[in-house]
């Protein structure tokens, strides 16, 4: 627990962080195959692979069954097993371009039904936080990040704490509402590398 | 008519786009928001109720191979009874001995009663330019019936109370590529999603009960009727889930969910939304 707090304090806030405070157990949760047979009825004529991706994992299990209120010893199992998926660049570079990052905020595309299954998907930061000052159509889901490395007077780890955070947010929060953006590959290492230099770039607006 | 709608909704959102936000930004754009709802929803002006009347007339249309009606269709309260039917719905019916939400009973309805092959209507579930969808108008002419009157869902059978926690277990499962449930964006007080509020649906109360009493609603945006069906099928799109199948349980379930949270929400439907 107290590791877990730890490391919140050094990271990005984002996603929910849910201590045993308000923690909650699921009451009168249903049988779980009685829910996997809605599950089946509503999307068992979807394509294998996109039934495969409504599977829940161990830590999502976890996460389901709490509600996402996760009691702290199972916050800390989470958080290590995340920990243990997140693949760090080989270069042991952690900054891209600010440049390309700001567009991939700015991108909602990608994941969709809707979209053209080679669509390069975005990371939609935009749509849960505040960045740069100037865009104001921003979502409140999540933490400003307005500021975000001159607030961390840039540091290394910092910078690497980020990139983890964007890689698998639940390394870090259990249970966090934060997509899992390098573990689900939804975005590449570039792609993390580039977000991760739109929060540290001292020349990008984020920190303006 | 529809014209002045679509162009007052259009200036509407460039003034949303075009002001500059400070620190006070957020009321002023939240201002603007309501300022927006308020210009749409007029009833005199809301093209929703050109299907309630379009739902009228299929109502009472003789189809399918017994060539009758659906006027003798029981949506719970009685055989052709519509007036408040809507508020009390998904709920039980013991000669389908399934839960089900207006759409399913009305597909159950069009099958049984009236020995029509519903797979056009279910091609046409939901409108597009040039393709009327019979079911957005059935719902928009039924739900009509129940304005003013307070949501209200049955939940004594035990079919009922096994929608409702099945609803409550998948607004809570996550999935996906980016591992989004019900509950990411909807089980928080005051959050938005870029700059569209989101209302909160963990508890009762009157997020749920505006919203559900909402619905079926006149989408400006996309220039057609839409109901809960469609809300839901566009929420699994955007949570990056596959395609729910259309009048399937797991949508029943979510609706019964909701509806839950939203018992004692006034009806006023069609509503008009962005």
């Amino acid at each position: 627990m107290k590791r877990v707090l730890t490391l919140a304090a050094l990271v990005l806030a984002a996603g929910s962080l849910t201590t045993s405070a308000s923690a909650q157990t699921a009451a009168k949760a249903p049988d779980p195959a009685l829910v996997d047979a809605y599950m089946k009825s509503t999307f068992g004529k979807a394509p294998p692979e996109w039934q495969a991706r409504i599977e829940p994992d161990e830590t999502l299990k976890t996460c389901n069954a709490y509600h996402n209120e996760v009691p702290s010893a199972e916050a800390e199992k989470i958080t290590a097993r995340e920990m243990a998926r997140v693949v760090y660049p080989a270069d042991g570079k952690f900054l891209g371009n600010w440049k390309e990052g700001a567009k991939i905020a700015n991108n909602g595309r990608g994941g969709q039904f809707s979209d053209p299954p080679d669509t390069v998907a975005g990371g939609n930061c935009y749509a849960c936080h505040q960045m740069e000052q100037k865009e104001v159509s921003y979502g409140t889901l999540g933490p400003s990040l307005t500021n975000y490395g001159k607030d961390r007077k840039y540091d290394p780890q910092e910078i690497k704490n980020a990139f983890t955070k964007v890689y698998d947010s639940q390394a870090m929060f259990a249970c966090s509402n934060m997509p899992r953006f390098g573990v689900n590959k939804v975005l590449s290492e570039q792609q993390i590398k580039d977000i991760v230099a739109f929060l540290f770039d001292p020349e990008s607006p984020v920190n303006k | 008519m529809r014209k002045t709608v679509i162009r007052s909704a259009a200036a509407a959102i460039l003034v949303l786009c075009a002001g500059s936000f400070g620190s006070h930004a957020q009321d002023a754009s939240e201002k603007e928001i309501e300022r927006y709802r308020e210009m749409i929803s007029d009833p005199m002006s809301n093209p929703g109720y050109l299907a309630v009347d379009r739902g009228e007339a299929l109502w009472g249309e003789a189809r399918g191979t017994k060539n009758v009606s659906l006027e003798t269709c029981n949506l719970g309260l009685g055989a052709g009874k519509l007036e408040g039917a809507f508020a009390q719905l998904p709920r039980y019916f013991a000669d389908a001995d399934k839960v089900m939400d207006l759409e399913q009973r009305l597909l159950w309805c069009m099958q049984n009663i009236q020995g029509l092959d519903t797979k056009d209507v279910i091609a046409r579930r939901f409108s597009g330019p040039g393709r009327a969808s019979d079911m957005e108008d059935l719902v928009a002419y039924i739900a009509n019936k129940s304005n003013g009157m307070k949501i209200d869902i049955p939940l004594s059978h035990p079919k009922e109370q096994e929608m409702v926690a099945v609803g409550e277990a998948l607004f809570y499962r996550r999935g996906g590529v980016n591992d989004f449930s019900c509950a990411t964006c909807h089980a928080d007080e005051g959050k938005r999603i870029r700059l569209q509020g989101l209302p909160n649906f963990s508890k009762p109360g009157k997020p749920a009960q505006e919203t559900m009493g909402g619905w079926p609603t006149y989408r400006v945006s996309q220039g057609a009727l839409r109901t809960m069906q469609h809300r839901l099928w566009d929420c699994f799109r955007q949570q990056r889930w596959p395609v729910p199948e259309y009048g399937s349980d797991v949508l029943t379930a979510l609706t019964s969910f909701l509806q839950k949270q939203a018992v004692a929400g006034e009806l006023n439907v069609p509503s008009i939304k962005r």
